[in-house]
Parts: C-alpha cells; structure tokens; sequence
C-alpha cells in the first residue's frame, strides 16, 4: 500500500516559486495499479519521484505498507521500492546479469543467491537465460532492454514499484505486447504500483485506478470505467477525449453483456423451419445453425429462407465472425463495424455457441452506466 | 578493388623505399654512426622515461581526482571558471614553464618534473571532467533510484562509464608529454633531448637522429600501451575499440 498524505512540492526558480504538486492526498491499495495522468508539466512525475526521494518533498508524508518513510534512511528505502523509468537507465558498463542483480548485491545477498534469481527473472520476462545473461545492454533491442529494466526493479521482490513512462519509448507494437506481459506477471507478483503515463489508452488498458493531475493538483481519482463515465470536470473530459465512451469498450468483457437466449437451427431443418425461428426470435436478417457439438457452420438469411424451399445444410452461408466470453467490447464493435452486421454469436473455450452479443445489448450496457452516473450527480448537488 | 590494388602497390612501393634506404644507410656509414651511440641512447631513453613516468604518473595521481571533483553536483557553478584557469594554464607554452619553475625550482630533475607535470595535467583533468559530465542523467538516475549511495554512483556507473573518454585524455597527455620531455635537458634534467640539441649546436645531424628518432618511437610505444590498457580495462560494454 501507498499513502500520499499534503505531498507538496514548491521549486524556487528565478520566476518565483512555482508548485510542482499541491497538497496531494491519495492511496494505492496494496496489489493495484495506479496510474498518474495528465499532460507534461501537470506534477504527475514529481509526484511519483517524491515517493523514493529523487524529487525531495517540500512537505508532506508518504506512507508505505503503513510506515512513515519520512525518517527512513534514503538508500534503504530505495532498495525497497522498484524503479523503473522511461530511458530505461541499464548500465552499459555491465551485463545484463549485472544489471538484473545490483540490486540484490547492494542488499548483500550472496552470489549463488543473486545468479539464482536472474535466471528466475529472465523466465519470468520472457528471455532466453542462457542467451542474454551474459551479454551487454547495448546488444539488445529497446524492448528487450526495457524488460530487462523491469526484471532489476524486481529483482529485489520489492513491495512496491514506481514507473516513470515505462513503455513511452518502445514502438507501438512491442509496447502492446510488454504491456500485456506486464499484466499477466502482475496478476501473480501481486505488487503495489504506481505508474506515470500521458497516455489515455495505456491507462485504461493497465490501471485499477487512474489518477488525473492538472498543474500540481490531484484532478479526478477514480476507476477507469468511473474516470469514462462520470468525468468530474471539463478538463477531465478534454483530457479524456471526446471518443471516451467508445474507450470504455476496452474495459467491459463480452461475458458482462451477453445473452444467452440464441436461436438456432441444425443443419436437418428445413428452411421454413427457420423462417420460422427467425420470427419467433424476432431476427431482422438471419438465424445460425449450429452442428451437434453446438458449433457455428453457417448463416440461414431469412429472404432465402422465404422464397427456397429445402434443408438448411443446403443454403447456408459461412459465419463472418465469432467472440469469444473473453474478448472485450472494442474488438466486437470493430467486427461488427468491419463486417456490416449488428449481431455476432459468442464461443466458449471449446467454440461452442453459448450466446450472442448484439449492437443494441452493448450500447444499452454502455449507456445505463453513463445515465446512472448523471442521475448521482443531479441528486448529488442539491445536498451540497 | 581499385583501392585495394592502390594500397597494396603502395606497401610494395614502401618496402623498396625502405630497401634502398637501408642499402643507401649501409653504403654511406650511417647505421655505425648510429650505432657509436647507441649506449647514449640506452641511458638517456631511460632517463627519458624516468621523467614522462614521474611527472605523468604524478599528473594522473592529481588530475583524476581533480576532474572528479569538479564533476560532482556541488561544485557545478564553480566547475566551469576552474575548468577556465586550467585552460589558461595550457596556453602558457611549455617551454616558459619550464623557465619558470626553474627560476623558483632550480635546475635539474624536480624542476623538469614539475613542468612536464602541470603540462601533463590539463588534458586528463579536462578529459575525466567532460567523461564524467558526458554520462546520462538517466543512467545516475537510475543508479540513484536504485538505492546506490554517491559513492557507490561513482565508482560502479559514473567512473566505468566515463572510463573510454579518461583513457583518451591520458593518451593523449602521456604522448605529448613525452614528446616534450626532451625541452627538460635546457633546465638539466637530461634525457633524449640532450642528443638532439647537441646535435643540432654541433651540427650533427646523426646525434640529432640518434635522440629524435628513439624519441618518437618512444611516444608510439607509450600510445600504443596505454591503447592496449584501456583496451583491457574499459568495461566491454562501454568500450568502442571490442564492440
């Protein structure tokens, strides 16, 4: 856990005192992500620096799992926070063995200990032990480096990691692909973590919580489904783009808005069988017909249905798409777009249909969270 | 193709030059005469060395931890006016140094030694110090973040990082250095330079050789040495030359 209590930060400059952050009260539960955002110049960063002290704070007290760390000495309280920052900082001087264990040899670990644990890290991120231990951070890729960045921030298993820009430097791709990385390997190290981004998307996709800065003052603290649908201001809202509605898409799953009432036909029904279901269901254009273990084979269209006569094997169309229970909202809604339709059937882990998602379900599930977030705002006032 | 045909005909050129220099040498008496004074060359070589090894191992001793001093955070505003007098102090000509200590030191080795040695400084003082400044504030960042005291910073990142640059300044120091040692013979402290300015008061263009050409290759061979130190010492990942 990470407790900020009036964290403040004035700089003198020649133009007078400027406040880097402004009396900045908040709380990372222990095991959750926090992400500071906000444009550059906002004191996301300064915050975050003032937890280990690269930044001094004016006044203020930082809280980790509990304890007061103002009094701490400064190197120990370090060596027990992961950091990680933007230019990804490995010392070129040594390997990447080296890297991964200074930490661990700063905290006198002995050598069989410390070796031990860089294998287990290199697993851990991915890379090959025996082909990257031994060689120079300037042989590697900036992704590569960047894990390897991660993997001496943990190497110490410290309860707590601060992350300045960790992945703002890496390619568009790579940096999709580390930041899921990351997630799986938070879902088992279970650490506290704070994590600076300008990035809206980065945010959302990796953060339990999102904190808004705005010229050193703490904006808006909130879920990133809350952040979506209840902006507290109009800064919130610029900040968070106009398109923020379809953002949430990536936070809810297709298993929240799914339902499991399909109607489907088998590939021995006749065609005014399915004419028939297509009504009864109330379907614009077309049923799916399944086979005997339940999986998708083919589209029935309902104009065919009405005016062929035969059996449904013989006039089917092939699916254009299924979800699965896992995938999230944006990829069904890019499908969907991508595909002209406005219903798509939903697979479980053995492709059998348990359901289907439509265009209707999703706007209504987006909607009723913005709507009940503006009737608690209208009450809210009056009591004010 | 056409370069490679270029160098090797020229090697081929040079070894016969070198071929007829060598007969022409042999026909003409030149290499005994070299040879009568080849004991002179023996002792004063070492003498030679003896002072580039005094006043630039005294040279390395102070400058390293000059530059690192004036590298550190505290002593940035300060730095760059030091870094200023110690450039001034370059522009003086070795040779008035040298006139100088010898009216305050006497004549003989100290005085030399103590010439060759502010000479000697410069340029490694200049080099840790840029070495030094030149390393990422992401690197001292990270090793700050990290838990690493000030102390630790500089001796496990900052010196290992800075080290090529270091390396590049004693080169060139060590190398000029030597080629000045032999102004040190004016004040009497002996060494090469006695052959070559007898040699060229006596119009003896053999003496003059005799301590000229040993010199010279004495500074090859120191430049190639502390080449091949650095090539050692500097960390793999930091070092050019085994990239």
């Amino acid at each position: 856990m990470i407790r900020l209590e009036n964290l403040t930060k004035v700089f003198d400059t020649p133009k007078g005192a400027v406040v880097a952050a402004d009396h900045i009260n908040m709380e990372v539960p222990t095991g959750e992500i926090c992400i500071l955002l906000g444009p550059s110049g906002c004191g996301k960063t300064t915050t975050l620096k003032m937890i280990n002290r690269i930044v001094k704070p004016s006044s203020g007290r930082v809280f980790i799992n509990g304890d007061d760390t103002t009094d701490m000495n400064t190197q120990d309280l370090r060596r027990n926070i992961g950091y990680v920052i933007q230019q990804i900082g490995l010392f070129p001087n040594m390997t990447i063995e080296e890297n991964i264990a200074v930490v661990p040899k700063l905290l006198g670990w002995d050598k069989s200990r410390y070796k031990e644990r860089a294998r287990e890290l290199m697993h851990m991120i991915a890379l090959e032990p025996d082909a990257f231990l031994k060689r120079f951070p300037s042989e590697l890729s900036g992704g590569q480096q960047q894990r390897i960045g991660v993997a001496r921030a943990l190497a110490a298993d410290p309860p707590v990691m601060l992350m300045d820009e960790p992945f703002g430097a890496i390619d568009p791709i790579n940096r999709a692909v580390i930041q899921d990385e990351f997630l799986k390997m938070q879902q088992e190290l279970n650490k506290t973590i704070m994590f600076v981004s300008h990035d809206i998307d980065e945010a959302i996709k990796m953060g339990d919580r999102v904190a808004v800065f705005r010229e050193g003052k703490l904006v808006q603290y909130s879920t990133p489904d809350d952040l979506l649908a209840a902006p507290k201001n109009a800064f919130v809202e610029s900040f968070l783009g106009e398109d923020r509605a379809l953002k949430r898409l990536n936070l809810v799953k297709v298993s929240e808005v799914v339902s499991d009432e399909i109607g489907t036909v088998k590939p021995e029904d006749t065609l005014s069988t399915a004419l028939e279901r297509i009504d009864d269901f109330g379907y614009q254009n077309s049923i799916l017909m399944i086979n005997d273990k339940r999986q998708p084979v083919g589209l029935i269209s309902r104009s065919l249905a009405r005016t062929t006569k035969g059996y449904c094997r013989d006039h089917f169309q092939n699916v254009p798409a299924t979800v699965s229970l896992d995938d999230d909202l944006r990829k069904v809604a890019s499908l969907m777009f991508a595909q002209d339709i406005t219903w798509l059937p939903c697979v479980d882990e053995e492709g059998r249909v348990c359901g289907q998602i439509t265009q209707r379900a999703m706007t209504h599930h987006l909607g009723a969270r913005f709507r009940t977030k503006q009737r608690e705002t209208v009450t809210a006032e009056p009591k004010e | 193709m056409l370069i490679r045909s270029l160098t090797s005909a020229g090697i081929i050129l040079g070894l016969i030059l070198v071929f007829l220099l060598g007969v022409w040498a042999q026909s003409s008496g030149a290499i005994d005469d070299f040879l009568w004074y080849l004991p002179d060359v023996q002792y004063l070589a070492a003498q030679h060395l003896w002072l580039t090894f005094l006043s630039g191992g005294l040279a390395i001793l102070v400058a390293i931890p000059l530059g690192i001093w004036l590298s550190r955070p505290s002593m940035s505003r300060a730095a760059e006016s030091l870094m200023q007098v110690l450039n001034v102090g370059t522009t003086i000509p070795t040779l008035a140094v040298l006139a100088l200590s010898m009216s305050f030191l006497g004549i003989g080795t100290v005085p030399a030694v103590f010439g060759l040695f502010v000479a000697t400084l410069l340029p490694i003082t200049r080099n840790t110090y840029a070495g030094l400044k030149g390393v990422s504030p992401a690197l001292k960042e990270a090793a700050a973040g990290i838990g690493m005291s000030p102390v630790q910073r500089l001796f496990k990142v900052e010196l290992p990082n800075a080290l090529y640059v270091i390396f590049a300044g004693i080169r060139t120091a060590l190398t000029i250095n030597v080629g000045t040692v032999p102004l040190a013979f004016l004040i009497g402290a002996g060494g090469l330079g006695e052959l070559i300015f007898t040699g060229i008061d006596l119009y003896d263009p053999i003496m003059m050789l005799s301590g000229a050409i040993p010199t010279a290759m004495l500074a090859i061979v120191v430049d190639a040495l502390i080449a091949g130190i650095a090539f050692v010492i500097v960390p793999r990942g930091v070092n050019p030359a085994r990239a």
